[in-house]
């Protein structure tokens, strides 16, 4: 059996980061994830695996050390929390645009402006339906334990290389702070494979390689757009993820994600015990979101609820995914306020189960 | 009987509140349970109360922050103030002695108290103050082997502090001496 080790969310997030063989991380500390970048300045990569740890001077600066890395073919990621993370859109916007491949995080804390320091989910819309200007989309990944923390940061990378996009880990400040037992995946070595699209200096007998997020020509700016129209297709039908419990015999369903999918779960389990038919649907990838189940249960169930740390923001998505055959309710708290699960059961009961 | 222990440990920060919860997790992981700890985080910490949740249990863990508790470990009166309420009616109160100025005041539960502070200067080391407190705990609801939480406390202390270890079992096994009941239910 492999060691299992009793981790922070954050720390065992910086140790995959360098198991996953990451070349570089570039942040700028914020609560709640400043533990990333301790641990992993305290780990001396460079020793280590070789991969570079920098304290950019900004969040700003962060992204765009990532986009040079990405841009010569390295896997990069950064961190931050919400007010950090809202710095870095343009830069995501550029790399989603230049279409390269990174990791971004964000240890979501209550918003908007600075906000406050606790657990929040208020960032969803932000990093499903853009973020950043212009037509692009992350992928975004929604963990709910430090073990998938620790698995989604080697599925991150294989996701942004396999599609050469920007993916986001989407956690909060619960994830981040909580320890749990964790298995860790074995070290993977540090690649140093030559992408044909990176630009790593002109090669005799070799065109340039340009990478660019600027078109001049409109006409050469849609077919930019046509083609990432094209990978999100691709992404929509490979890459959904999600968990579904009790949803054979269910008559009721939740729907939550992260955090506040683990706290639904008890809820769903206690409305169980009240003689409740409810399942739960925990999306784990929330682009793309599990449009076909959720579909597929409401014309099962006689409505959903959905729980969020914040005011509804997925709320909309599983609407959207639902197409009006059933009611869909949300019940949430925010500003880092968190739902406790006999809360979540009162709203449930009051909605008309 | 499939166990579930919910726990919070409050007191002011430096009393070793934080690192109590992660050694009780880190000896559940030990002996093979399911583990959830989770800190107050923030302003909070700096010079006021902090506090920790700490979940051991057989089976997954849900949700890792909790409004009620099956054990509260308090060892100042702010967090009596905070968390006495918060017991399940059933459930156990443990408090430290000089920490406390109101005696609590619920009588549905089951309330120990624990002159940890008094041993730890006995001891002549009042750092080690925190462990008594766990040796109580571990007398009254014996849900973890003394032996597992050593060897979690062996994972949480760093290599530099491994020589203090065979204090920290005598510590163990002072708080389980040093224990007594103020109520009991039936």
């Amino acid at each position: 059996m492999k060691e299992l080790r009793l981790m922070k969310g954050n720390e065992a997030l910086a140790e995959a980061a360098i198991r996953a063989g990451a070349d570089a991380y570039f942040g700028y500390p914020i609560t709640p994830q400043s533990e990333i970048i301790e641990y992993l300045m305290a780990q001396n990569t460079e020793e280590r695996t070789g991969m570079a740890v920098l304290q950019a001077e900004s969040e700003i600066a962060a992204i765009n050390m990532v986009y040079g890395a990405a841009g010569c073919g390295k896997k990069a990621i950064t961190s931050s929390s919400s007010p950090g993370i809202s710095l870095k859109q343009e830069g995501l916007s550029y790399i989603a645009g230049a279409e390269l491949p990174c990791v971004v995080v964000n240890i979501t804390r209550g918003g908007p402006g600075l906000g406050t320091i606790q657990p929040s989910q208020s960032d969803y819309f932000q990093a499903v339906k853009g973020g950043g200007h212009g037509d692009y989309k992350l992928i975004v990944l929604a963990p709910a334990t430090v073990q998938e923390t620790v698995d989604y940061v080697k599925l991150a990378f294989d996701l942004a290389f396999k599609y050469r996009n920007p993916v986001m880990i989407l956690s909060d400040g619960i994830i981040g702070q909580m320890m749990e037992k964790v298995e860790l995946f074995e070290q993977i070595p540090r690649s140093d494979k030559e992408y044909d699209w990176a630009t790593l200096g002109k090669k005799p007998g070799k065109d340039h390689v340009i990478i660019t997020s600027l078109q001049l020509q409109p006409e050469e700016q849609e077919k930019v757009n046509l083609r990432l129209q094209e990978k999100y297709r691709e992404v929509e039908k490979n890459e959904v993820r999600y968990e579904a419990y009790n949803t054979e015999d269910a008559e009721y369903m939740f729907v939550a994600y992260g955090s506040c999918g683990r706290i639904t779960q008890k809820a769903m389990e206690m409305a169980r015990e009240k003689g409740y038919k409810a399942g739960l649907i925990r999306p784990q990838t929330l682009y793309p979101f599990p449009v076909e189940i959720i579909n597929k249960v409401a014309g099962q169930v006689k409505r959903i609820l959905t729980v969020e740390m914040n005011t509804g923001q997925m709320v909309e998505d599983v609407r959207l995914a639902v197409g009006g055959k059933i009611p869909v309710d949300y019940y949430g708290r925010f500003g880092g306020m968190i739902p406790s699960p006999d809360e979540i059961l009162n709203a449930f009961e009051q909605k008309g189960g | 009987m499939i166990m579930n222990e919910e726990i919070i440990i409050a007191g002011f920060g430096g009393q070793g509140v934080l690192s109590m919860g992660q050694i009780l997790c880190y000896g559940g992981v030990m002996q093979n349970k399911e583990v959830s700890w989770f800190p107050s985080y923030g302003p909070e910490m700096r010079g006021g109360t902090a506090n920790c949740t700490a979940i051991i249990s057989d089976e997954k863990i849900s949700s890792p922050i909790l409004n009620t508790y099956d054990t509260a470990i308090v060892l100042n009166q702010p967090s009596m103030n905070k968390f006495e309420d918060g017991i399940r009616p059933g459930g156990l109160l443990i408090y430290e002695i000089n920490g406390i100025t109101r005696k609590p005041k619920r009588d549905d539960i089951n309330i120990c108290q624990i002159a940890a502070y008094d041993e730890s200067v006995k001891m002549k080391n009042t750092k080690i103050f925190n462990m008594i407190v766990i040796g109580g705990f571990l007398k009254v609801k014996p849900i973890l082997e003394v032996e597992n939480v050593i060897k979690g406390l062996e994972k949480v202390l760093p290599e530099r502090y491994h020589h203090l270890i065979p204090l920290n079992k005598e510590a163990i096994q002072r708080g389980i001496g040093i224990i007594s009941y103020e109520r009991k239910l039936n």
